[in-house]
């Protein structure tokens, strides 16, 4: 009889609690991945950067070892400041978007068409945009010297200078990024609101005046994704430079995010350790990012949006 | 039928098991499952692996062979997962310090008794790769001969001959400098092929005992020794003879520069002769010598490179494996595995024979006769891996940039504090 009355309680209870705890009930599985697939691995990548371990036999504890050994090594520095500058030319693509966004956003028949061509290099692998540069950049028989050449210009060995490797890179990586920056402004002018338009032009807001005062600041939200997902894809940037350059030349080209896969996972590398260390600097500077992020999306909902 | 079938196999085998000769003693009746996991993924490779295991099959009817053929690059990352969890019978893998992890592991077989083996005396040559500790690991099923492949149309135009000497190789290359042409070509986007160099260069300036102590970490790399290595290299870079932005090719395409003349040489193993066969440079204009001597009296010793297989210590059916290893190894295997139809190499087995192809030829008998100096792996087998991807690097900004020599060597002399600490 004690059974049936506390079943009896415990459907009520639930009956009582339902609207609280449904969404919950809901939330379990993906909470659950969450947890296992990217709060767990943090932790551990933590925990294993304080270890020198070849991911096969015993690993042994080395302490800030696999740090102190990072602030030695040169290689670590050139990721840091490749990645610095992957960061700060990578914006380039938000303006570029926001141009070319503007350039499209017209009636003209066939603009389906062109959009689609600019939206294309998005589609598209970044593999295949990695070969395509490549070939591109080649210095005996890429388009890009035969163009120099008919200017009287010395070939330029883009991917294999370690002056030009990076920006090479980067160049590549922009043309996705820029298609990207493009399709969110494309969407964003679609808000943009005609009566706010019109009252502006009654006031004799023309060009760049229009654009800065009336429509790019309509466009925010717009702009604020196109700049998270533009400073994530600067700090991940790896399957490019894995294409075209493989880190080279000599190291010149690498990334943290390049560095640590090399040091930990690729043919000459298995130092656990020494890459979970570089993985748990890659991700201090990311949390700085996603941190102001969270911290202004936080603020938008409080402005009551 | 199936049992006639299984008949003729039987005989098939026993036939077999009596022309292989030597091992033919051993061959107990082998069951049960013998899994293989291949890195031999080229068609050619592919299809020599899945013959092997064909033949041994015939001869073995009971055995159940189950063969997986994995992609070559995505093996390097694989066998460290396969060799702990689900763990084959049999595994591909390469000699020397490649395999160090693994042993120190515990990850490969012990397979000395293998080696006691009298038959296993026609392998002597590559005994020394396969042991560590004092103990091997493995065995090898083929070989190739590194050297200097150049355009014998080019030479005979300019009127030169294979060089016997590094004065003689710097007066040709100069030769063919003046004629417009680069000396060599060479792609280093993935560095290895620096490593190539690196190892000529230092085996005939320094001798092969000196590169060995080097690789080994018992020679600092700020030793006068290999100072003298690269000063040899930086007259060969100052003088122009390797082809310009090589930082950007891999070694496949820093071929069409040898094929369409632009440059006259490459130093390269054997593997990179069916490229330029099928790029049309056919035997008349393509030639092959070894790397002169640089210093006097210092014997001239070679690269290489041997594949082998191994024994997971996770083996389930661990006498079936070990009869695959010494079928492999076997003369008549071998014979039949490196000839120009199957992986156009050098068998192991000193009693095989050699296929009739100008270069193999050549390199075997290079190897066998005129390399007194000894036989080195290459460089990022002889060096542990971590050392080598450093040092490799550092040839390549060398190569480049030769003024930062010596902030190159500074830096491999602290990285190798570290690794062979």
């Amino acid at each position: 009889m004690s059974s049936s009355t506390e079943a009896a309680t415990q459907t009520s209870w639930y009956k009582r609690n339902e609207i609280a705890v449904t969404p919950w009930l809901f939330l379990v599985p993906g909470v659950a991945f969450f947890l296992l697939y990217v709060i767990y691995p943090i932790f551990s990548s933590i925990n294993v950067s304080f270890y020198d371990w070849d991911g096969l036999g015993e690993a042994s504890w080395v302490g800030l070892g696999n740090y102190e050994e990072l602030y030695w090594d040169d290689a670590f520095y050139t990721s840091l400041r490749n990645n610095l500058i992957w960061l700060v030319l990578y914006l380039l693509a938000i303006p570029a978007g926001l141009f070319i966004a503007l350039f499209l956003n017209q009636t003209v028949t066939g603009i389906r068409l062109y959009k689609s061509l600019f939206f294309f290099p998005f589609v598209i692998s970044q593999v295949v945009v990695g070969l395509v540069f490549t070939w591109f950049y080649d210095p005996s028989f890429g388009l890009l010297n035969q163009f120099l050449g008919v200017f009287g210009i010395d070939p330029v060995n883009v991917l294999g200078d370690e002056r030009f490797v990076t920006y090479g890179i980067i160049a590549a990586g922009l043309w996705p990024q820029t298609a990207y920056c493009m399709i969110l402004y494309l969407t964003g002018l679609n808000a943009v609101d005609p009566e706010q338009i019109e009252a502006a032009r009654l006031d004799g807001a023309k060009g760049w005046r229009m654009l800065w005062h009336i429509i790019v600041p309509q466009l925010k939200p717009a702009t604020f994704i196109a700049f998270v997902v533009t400073i994530i894809g600067a700090l991940r940037s790896f399957d490019l430079i894995s294409i075209m350059t493989n880190g080279g030349p000599f190291g010149e080209s690498r990334v943290l995010s390049f560095y640590m896969f090399e040091v930990a996972l690729s043919e000459y590398g298995f130092r656990m350790g020494y890459g979970a260390s570089i993985a748990v600097v890659l991700f201090m500077i990311m949390l700085c990012f996603i941190a102001y992020f969270l911290y202004s999306m936080y603020q938008d909902d409080k402005g009551g949006r | 039928m199936v049992l006639k079938s299984k008949s003729i196999l039987a005989t098939l085998a026993t036939t077999v098991a009596l022309t292989t000769g030597a091992f033919a003693g051993s061959h107990a009746k082998l069951s049960g499952d013998l899994v293989i996991f291949s890195d031999m993924s080229n068609p050619a490779p592919r299809a020599v692996m899945e013959g092997m295991v064909e033949r041994f099959g015939a001869m073995h009817p009971d055995l159940n062979i189950e063969l997986t053929v994995i992609d070559r690059e995505a093996y390097k990352t694989q066998i460290r997962n396969f060799l702990t969890a689900n763990t084959p019978d049999v595994a591909n893998w390469y000699a020397a310090n490649r395999m160090k992890p693994y042993v120190d592991a515990g990850l490969f077989e012990d397979i000395s008794d293998v080696w006691e083996d009298p038959a296993m005396a026609d392998l002597a040559s590559t005994k020394g790769a396969m042991t560590l500790d004092g103990k091997q690991w493995g065995v090898p099923y083929t070989y190739y001969q590194w050297g200097v492949y150049y355009r014998k149309d080019i030479y005979e135009e300019l009127g030169l001959n294979e060089p016997a000497n590094f004065d003689e190789m710097k007066s040709n290359c100069q030769t063919i400098i003046d004629s417009g042409r680069a000396c060599y070509t060479i792609g280093t986007k993935f560095l290895w092929t620096a490593g190539g160099w690196f190892d000529y260069l230092n085996m005939r300036t320094n001798g092969y005992d000196y590169h060995a102590k080097l690789t080994g970490g018992e020679i600092a790399w700020t030793d006068d020794g290999v100072k003298a290595t690269f000063a040899n290299w930086r007259e060969l870079i100052d003088m122009g003879a390797f082809i310009d932005n090589h930082t950007a090719y891999s070694w496949q395409e820093s071929l069409p520069f040898i094929v369409s003349g632009d440059a006259a040489a490459i130093l390269k193993g054997n593997f990179a002769v069916p490229p330029l066969r099928e790029a049309g440079l056919d035997d008349s204009k393509l030639d092959f010598y070894q790397f002169p001597a640089i210093t006097e009296g210092v014997a001239l010793a070679e690269d290489a490179p041997t594949d082998t297989f191994h024994i997971p210590s996770g083996a389930k059916n661990k006498d079936a494996a070990k009869a695959f290893l010494k079928f492999v190894v076997s003369a008549d295997n071998q014979t039949l595995i490196n000839n120009g139809d199957n992986l156009g190499q050098l068998p192991v087995n000193a009693k095989s024979s050699v296929d009739n192809d100008k270069f193999l030829q050549e390199g075997f008998t290079m190897l066998s006769s005129n390399s007194p100096g000894g036989v080195a792996q290459f460089f990022d087998r002889d060096a542990p891996a971590e050392m080598a991807k450093v040092a490799m690097e550092g040839f390549q900004e060398f190569m480049v940039k030769p003024d930062n020599l010596d902030k190159i060597l500074d830096r491999l002399d602290r990285s190798a504090k570290r690794i062979y600490k």
